[in-house]
């Protein structure tokens, strides 16, 4: 029998804060599931440390919470042992771009076939509100004592000088139109990044849901003047069609230059994709024909309690 | 005394094919029937640093080196300033002529508070400071001198064979200075040429040039050389005998027992292992199409462990391969394997730290560390291989231990296991069993990950697998894996958890926790590589009719109490020996069998322990006149 959505739900507490922005994103994830037709066995949802880390519990799919900073060594190893599976990473911008922002860029060079979910919001909450690499500098959130030091991360910039090969932006409060980017997030091939904007009602007092859809820009009209908009409704063309040096370097360099767009306009969307980079499983299989049919997590390694690996030749090389 | 007890020095600067001729040599005297203890010290550099090989040949099975060398060969300046006093009365020296006056000075790489202590000798000798002035001490104290110029050797060779290339060709010193050795002690030469074609086997035009090379020095020294005292004509060869490397124990061991992923960082000298199962990563299965290993360099050891838990939690047998400072990035996530009671092996190969400390030099003082790694209380299995041929078996063993309690294991190596070269016995595939434990093939019905059990281990599904939906996390759970912080369900998940080790101690065989080497009034206790200078030292004192016992632990976490305390209960002084300052083994020994150790027999100097200091020290313990620290310091 199909799965229907409610499927994809845990009837685990959601202890999330009212209003947090990770509700949207964690129902996306449910629906883009859904979509794809996605068997629940057939997917797992690794996640990081803090208020993201707990989505893994919410969704009804093999889960994996692990540890700060580390969820894409945990997702990886996982994937090239089963490349069946669907996987799918999330964690908070502290989390993926301070204490892991080595293993996100190490990530981007492999191009595992997967997808990473950044929850973007600025601040580490579940430790109350301290700044996180998102943050810019001299900003001052709720509980910070002072203004930032430290200068922003940029993660889409990042992402693309990582060699990420599908990377992408959506807004937590739009949920259709993050529930479409990650479905194209996981039927990229190769490794895909989605940054998502979410607003932490408790601890970012600025960059707020009122903020994001342009409260303080409306004029008396009312008229809407939301900072967010959407890369496909304007000329933008993110995808990569030749593997040509020339094309390949436009589109990183308008991906970079319109990632740095920030204040009144904050663009959504796919901001590049190149499907014309190998995915580390090609990578694999040239060395290891019989990879995908018989990886690691398939293959039978005894025979009734004896092992049935032949390793006769090497021995027999090692006489004397 | 067995009839052939010979040890060969060559040393050399990196790089310049010390380890190539060592494994030629150490061939060539293994297929004339002999058995090989070969051990290679190198400085953490890449080329001109000192770094010597020495290889002992014995007609009867040995473990270890001793302090003596009957040979050395040399073609460079730093090797002879280095070992010219080890070099016993009735051996010899082949060394390149055109040094005789090479003063300490020209060669830099010698450090000064070596210098000077040379120098202070050299004084007390009334001898100049070159060469020429050690090998006068040599000499006068009994050591057969044997000067050849490498130089003229090529140059005459090239005529002859009328390739000018080979003049000057410096790269092949190495094999002169092997090939002069064998000619010298009359080894036959039909194996040499093989040796050679099997070293070069990627480079054939090399191995053409290095063959003629080869034969020419070696009919060079049996023509020229004065008579040597030692002769090694050949033995009969002992059935299934191979000849291995240090890392080959655990490469071959992971792939016998299904270990189909291994990640890892470069770090010496645990990289060796994981580039070779790279080198070998398609693997020919019995009746079956190709397997093979997946191996992948991560960005570092955090990485290389959140693979490796990654890949285990698809029910893959994963691995990683590192040493001390790797291990020490890795202990967050071994809690994280801990509490979500995943099969890991994690094989340590041990340097001497601590932090960076000797990175190329020997040591075993990570022991507490292992035993203690991680925060929170969390159990894992720590096991500890005593010698190659036992690494092999140990390691299916290790891979079994984890699938069946579903835990943490880490197999303990070290530098001195992995930079020798041994003949051994054939490791025999069959005496490898597999045991995946409560590993499920199917799920029918509501599943629970970590269900309560009465043994306290749960049905294993894994990632991918129908109807087999689980939750991880590295938050205290319930059942189905979700987080929890409630106090009855944590307490009953931490017994359940930490009753594994019990079980570990109930269920695995005795003879792989701790095995005996008779015990006696005077018993050694040790764990880990010490194992063959050991049971060497024991034969030496035996043949001259003083009984030593010798208990190897294996299991070091959970420790064996009941067991090791019944198989020591005869001994009457207890010896601790170890490759580490404070005698961290003799600190777990003591914390689990309220028992004095009577002497520590340690080293830190970051060289491996010879049989012949061991002995030393046993003996003088015999003689009470040993202190209760023995301290150790043979080797450059």
């Amino acid at each position: 029998m199909a799965p229907k959505l409610a499927d994809y739900k845990t009837d685990v507490h959601n202890d999330w804060c009212p209003g947090c922005g990770d509700f949207g994103i964690v129902n996306a994830l449910q629906m883009a599931l859904f979509e794809m037709g996605i068997e629940r066995d057939k997917a797992t949802i690794f996640s990081g440390i803090g208020c993201s880390g707990k989505t893994s519990h919410f969704i009804n799919t093999y889960g994996v919470h692990t540890l700060h900073g580390r969820v894409l060594t945990f997702a990886q190893g996982g994937k090239l042992a089963n490349p069946d599976m669907t996987v799918v990473a999330v964690g908070g911008d502290g989390d993926g771009l301070g204490i892991g922002a080595g293993h996100f860029v190490a990530a981007g060079r492999r191009n595992i076939d997967m997808t990473y979910i950044i929850f973007d919001n600025g601040v580490y909450g579940l430790t109350k509100g301290q700044a996180s690499p998102t943050l810019k500098l001299g900003e001052k959130t709720k509980s910070l004592p002072s203004p930032n030091t430290n200068s922003n991360v940029n993660p889409i910039g990042l992402a693309v000088a990582s060699g990420f090969t599908f990377v992408a932006r959506g807004y937590s409060y739009d949920v259709r139109h993050l529930k479409d980017l990650i479905v194209k997030a996981v039927k990229h091939k190769g490794l895909a990044f989605l940054d998502v904007l979410q607003p932490c009602p408790t601890y970012n007092d600025i960059n707020t849901r009122d903020w994001y859809t342009g409260a303080d820009l409306a004029n008396d009209s009312m008229e809407r003047h939301s900072r967010i908009y959407k890369l496909e409704d304007t000329d933008f063309d993110p995808t990569v069609n030749y593997a040509g040096e020339t094309e390949v370097n436009e589109k990183l360099s308008q991906a970079l230059v319109k990632s740095l767009e920030w204040g009144d306009k904050i663009p959504t969307g796919v901001f590049y994709q190149n499907e014309l980079v190998s995915p580390f499983s090609t990578r694999i299989t040239d060395k290891i024909p019989n990879y995908l049919e018989n990886p690691p997590a398939k293959q039978i390694i005894s025979d009734d309690g004896l092992p049935n690996t032949d390793i006769s030749k090497i021995l027999d090389s090692l006489d004397v | 005394m067995s009839s052939t007890d010979f040890t060969w020095l060559i040393g050399g600067p990196q790089g310049s094919g010390v380890e190539s001729g060592a494994n030629i040599f150490s061939k060539v005297c293994a297929e004339m029937g002999y058995q090989i203890f070969g051990k290679r010290e190198f400085y953490s550099n890449i080329k001109g640093e000192h770094s010597y090989f020495t290889v002992r040949i014995s007609d009867e099975n040995i473990h270890s080196n001793v302090n003596a060398v009957n040979l050395m060969v040399s073609f460079d300046a730093e090797t002879i300033f280095r070992h010219f006093d080890e070099i016993v009365s009735d051996g010899g020296i082949i060394y390149d002529s055109e040094l005789e006056n090479v003063t300490t000075d020209r060669v830099n790489t010698l450090d000064s508070p070596f210098k000077d202590r040379l120098h202070e000798f050299l004084e007390s000798k009334n001898k100049p400071f070159t060469i020429a002035g050690v090998l006068e001490v040599a000499k006068e104290n009994g050591v057969k001198l044997y000067p050849v110029s490498f130089k003229s050797l090529l140059q005459t060779l090239s005529e002859e064979v009328d390739n000018p290339r080979l003049r000057g060709l410096v790269r092949m010193y190495n094999v002169l200075g092997v090939s002069l050795s064998l000619g010298l002690i009359k080894m036959p030469s039909t194996s040499l040429v093989d040796s050679i074609d099997n070293i070069f086997s990627k480079k054939p035009k090399i191995a053409e040039i290095n063959k003629q090379a080869a034969n020419f020095s070696y009919n060079y020294a049996s023509n020229n050389f004065e008579n040597f005292n030692h002769v090694l004509t050949g033995i009969e060869k002992q059935p299934d005998t191979i000849l291995v490397q240090g890392h080959f124990g655990t490469s071959l061991g992971k792939m016998v027992s299904g270990c189909r992923f291994q990640s890892y960082y470069p770090i010496t000298p645990a990289s060796d292992e994981s580039v070779y199962l790279e080198s070998n990563e398609i693997l020919e299965i019995e009746n079956n199409r190709p397997g093979s290993t997946i191996v992948i360099q991560t960005e570092d050891e955090i990485s290389a462990i959140g693979m490796m838990i990654g890949a285990a939690l698809t029910g893959t047998r994963s691995s990683t391969s590192t040493s001390g400072p790797g291990f020490a990035l890795m202990t967050e996530a071994l809690g994280w394997a801990g509490i979500n009671e995943v099969p890991v092996v994690i094989t340590l190969y041990q340097r001497s730290g601590p932090s960076t400390g000797l990175p190329t030099r020997h040591g075993q003082d990570d022991l507490l560390f292992t035993v203690f790694a991680g925060c929170g209380d969390f159990p894992k299995i720590v096991y500890a291989s005593g010698d190659i041929e036992e690494s092999f078996y140990d390691t299916g063993n290790c891979f079994n231990y984890s699938d069946k309690y579903q835990i943490p294991v880490i197999h303990m190596m070290d530098k001195f296991l992995s930079s020798s070269v041994v003949t051994c016995k054939k490791f025999n595939p069959k005496k490898i069993s597999i045991d995946r434990g409560k590993l499920l093939d199917k799920v029918e019905g509501e599943y629970k990950r970590f269900a309560f059990t009465d043994d306290g281990i749960s049905p294993r599904s894994k990632l991918g697998m129908d109807n087999g939906v689980f939750w991880n996390t590295g938050d205290e759970s319930d059942e189905y894996g979700h987080i929890t912080e409630d106090p009855q369900i944590r307490m009953k998940m931490m017994d359940k958890r930490m009753s594994r080790l019990d079980l570990a101690l109930e269920s695995i065989p005795l003879d792989q926790q701790a095995v005996s080497f008779e015990v006696h009034d005077y018993t050694i206790i040790s764990w880990g590589s010490t194992k063959g200078p050991i049971i060497d030292a024991q034969s030496m004192l035996k043949k001259e009719g003083i009984d030593i016992g010798f208990v190897q632990i294996k299991l070091i976490h959970p420790f064996p109490t009941e067991y090791v305390k019944s198989l020591l209960k005869d001994a009457k002084v207890l010896i601790d020996i170890e490759a580490n300052y404070s005698g961290q083994f003799g600190k777990i020994f003591k914390q689990n069998i309220t028992r004095e150790i009577d002497y520590h027999i340690l080293k830190y100097t970051g060289r491996g322990m010879t049989s012949t200091e061991i002995y030393d020290s046993l003996k003088k313990i015999i003689e009470n006149k040993a202190e209760k620290r023995e301290i150790l310091s043979h080797g450059a």
